[in-house]
């Protein structure tokens, strides 16, 4: 892995990257368009996907594809989709005004330039290329046991909510009714 | 092919700027290589398909353009550059010409890890075998939008089953795929090959009753996401005329069929590399030592040897895709989800308990001996079922006396 640090080649495909991920963003932000929204974020995900493989993070990108674009983006199509009237931005999009906009805009962004200043940021000397696959596994089934057993728990408990919102609710007949 | 690139870069004496763009230049160049691979793929498949189906239903099949028509292909293609690029009024344009690229990116992308040979990989990625479960993620995201933006019910009806059918089946490909990996210990797919052997015996299919039926949940679910028949309902032309295509012509049809095609690849390298030994040459114990061992043209023919082995078992299984799809009716939607939430979950659950306490049992003292006797056990029921198979065949054609049959070329 030498191969990218060396010679700038990660820098570009850093900014390809960064704008793809602001580029989509900005569809996902301002587009009239809800289905237009919900597909652009693709181009978001699989942006931070892109980045955390430039980090040597090769596990994580796969799992940002596979969760975000396989699962949670196939979901929010789907009800998209399933909505009456998309194509209408005033019922797709309501707006709520500038002032509350603008407040939330300001908000976050003092958030996030605060968390960017804060953290103190290392460069990882370490050109060489280190599987992270092993390590995860064994942090997960080890160290942090018990929260990713509660985490499953909690992912049961929404699978069997989700089965009991969409269940047909069969109610036997009262017998006066069932005998006429 | 990293490997390679550095032992020729080292002899070339780059300055670091050059060194840049001899990188560049060399990803450009291997993704071409694969990029013309799969291209010819997938057009001589769309030949063989044609042909083997013609068989199969009594038919001829192309056969005018070159030798068999195997030339049909070619013709094909050029037709579809020339034609006119269809694009209905009231699409939603954007999304409607950007789908196919996307369909066809999500399974090209797969290739970049797939296994072609004993050291012949384009990128060999540490987590190989889930980086090519999560990048087709992109196709489903593409039938979605090619469906959505056609603007025609059949088209969204069918790219919506495709995303929910590619959606559900990703579990339990994902389950058989983990049964292989907890024998394996690595998700790199080359490792995966090197920790099998030459012999059906050693191949992860007969290690123990768990993988040879994840190889079947394995099989069925790489099916389904591929929508081959009979899992084939998005575009199920007696209900939807031909689902999320409906509205696409000339080149931006071709597109989703080479990705069809390509995929066909990638689901036979899939399960020749978790299940059936990969490049392994059968009588060669130790690959890697061996080429490690010998130089120039011996090393180059040992590689040959071992990327020769992949073909014959990928494309055998190719046939048996192209088969099966020419030889089942096609399920119904709730037979599908039926099929895949009720039978094949829980039974890749199993799959991979089963396989984990397996590798648990190999290890314990005795363990060595009943594995192997289990492994021989599963290879002689394997020969045994294929035996009986080939004998049935005999008696079938023996009792079909029909001349016609046994013209296999026109």
């Amino acid at each position: 892995m030498t191969l990218l640090t060396a010679i700038g080649l990660s820098d570009i495909a850093f900014f390809i990257f960064a704008l793809l991920i602001i580029g989509c963003g900005a569809v996902v932000a301002f587009s009239r368009n809800i289905v237009h929204s919900g597909f652009a974020l693709m181009g978001t995900f699989a942006g931070v996907a892109g980045l955390y493989a430039l980090a040597f993070a090769q596990f994580i990108a796969a799992v940002q594809i596979m969760v975000y674009v396989g699962g949670v983006l196939v979901v929010i199509l789907f009800a998209i989709m399933m909505t009456r009237e998309i194509g209408r931005a005033e019922s797709s999009n309501p707006a709520v005004g500038r002032f509350p906009a603008v407040l939330l805009g300001v908000v976050i962004g003092a958030v996030l330039v605060f968390i960017a200043l804060q953290f103190p940021w290392t460069i990882n000397p370490s050109t060489d290329f280190d599987p992270t696959v092993n390590d995860l596994g064994d942090a997960l089934l080890s160290r942090f046991l018990i929260p990713f057993e509660v985490l499953s728990l909690l992912l049961l408990a929404v699978l069997v909510g989700a089965v009991m919102l969409v269940k047909k609710e069969i109610k036997a007949l009262p017998p006066e009714e069932k005998s006429s | 092919m990293k490997e390679l690139f550095f032992e020729l870069s080292q002899s070339w004496q780059l300055e670091p700027l050059e060194m840049t763009g001899a990188i560049a230049l060399w990803l450009v160049v291997v993704s071409a290589i694969v990029l013309s691979f799969v291209a010819t793929f997938a057009g001589v498949t769309s030949w063989v398909e044609r042909r083997v189906a013609g068989r199969m239903m009594s038919r001829i099949g192309p056969n005018r353009v070159g030798p068999q028509g195997f030339l049909q292909w070619m013709a094909d293609g050029l037709k579809c550059f020339l034609k006119e690029d269809v694009i209905p009024n009231e699409v939603d344009k954007p999304l409607f010409r950007f789908a196919p690229y996307l369909v066809f990116t999500g399974t090209f992308a797969a290739f970049a890890a797939l296994p072609f040979g004993y050291g012949i990989v384009a990128a060999d990625l540490n987590i190989g075998i889930f980086y090519v479960t999560a990048i087709t993620a992109l196709v489903v995201i593409g039938i979605l939008m090619a469906g959505w933006s056609s603007n025609n019910k059949w088209s969204l009806l069918g790219g919506v089953r495709s995303a929910a059918q590619i959606v559900s089946y990703e579990i339990p490909s994902g389950l058989a795929i983990l049964s292989v990996v907890v024998l394996a210990g690595t998700l790199n797919l080359q490792a995966i090959i090197a920790g099998q052997g030459g012999f059906p015996w050693d191949w992860y299919i007969f290690n123990n009753p768990f993988t040879l039926m994840a190889f079947f949940i394995f099989f069925a679910s790489i099916l389904a996401e591929g929508n081959r028949t009979p899992f084939d309902l998005p575009e199920a032309e007696s209900e939807l005329v031909a689902g999320y295509l409906t509205e696409y012509s000339g080149m931006r049809f071709v597109f989703f069929f080479f990705g069809e095609w390509a995929n066909l690849w990638v689901m036979s390298a899939l399960i020749t590399t978790l299940f059936l030994g990969g490049w392994q040459i059968p009588g060669v114990a130790d690959l890697a030592g061996v080429v490690a061992g010998v130089q120039g043209a011996a090393k180059t023919l040992w590689i040959l040897l071992s990327v020769v082995v992949f073909f014959a078992k990928t494309l055998v299984l190719v046939f048996v895709v192209i088969w099966i799809r020419w030889t089942l009716p096609r399920l119904r939607v709730d037979q599908l989800m039926v099929m895949c939430w009720k039978y094949f979950v829980p039974f890749g659950f199993l799959c991979m308990m089963g396989s984990a306490l397996f590798v648990l049992i190999a290890q314990s003292p005795l363990g060595e001996t009943v594995h192997l006797v289990v492994r021989l056990a599963l290879t002689g029921l394997g020969g045994l079922v294929l035996l009986l198979f080939v004998r049935r065949t005999i008696l079938n054609v023996r009792e079909l006396q029909d001349p016609f049959y046994f013209k296999v070329l026109e």
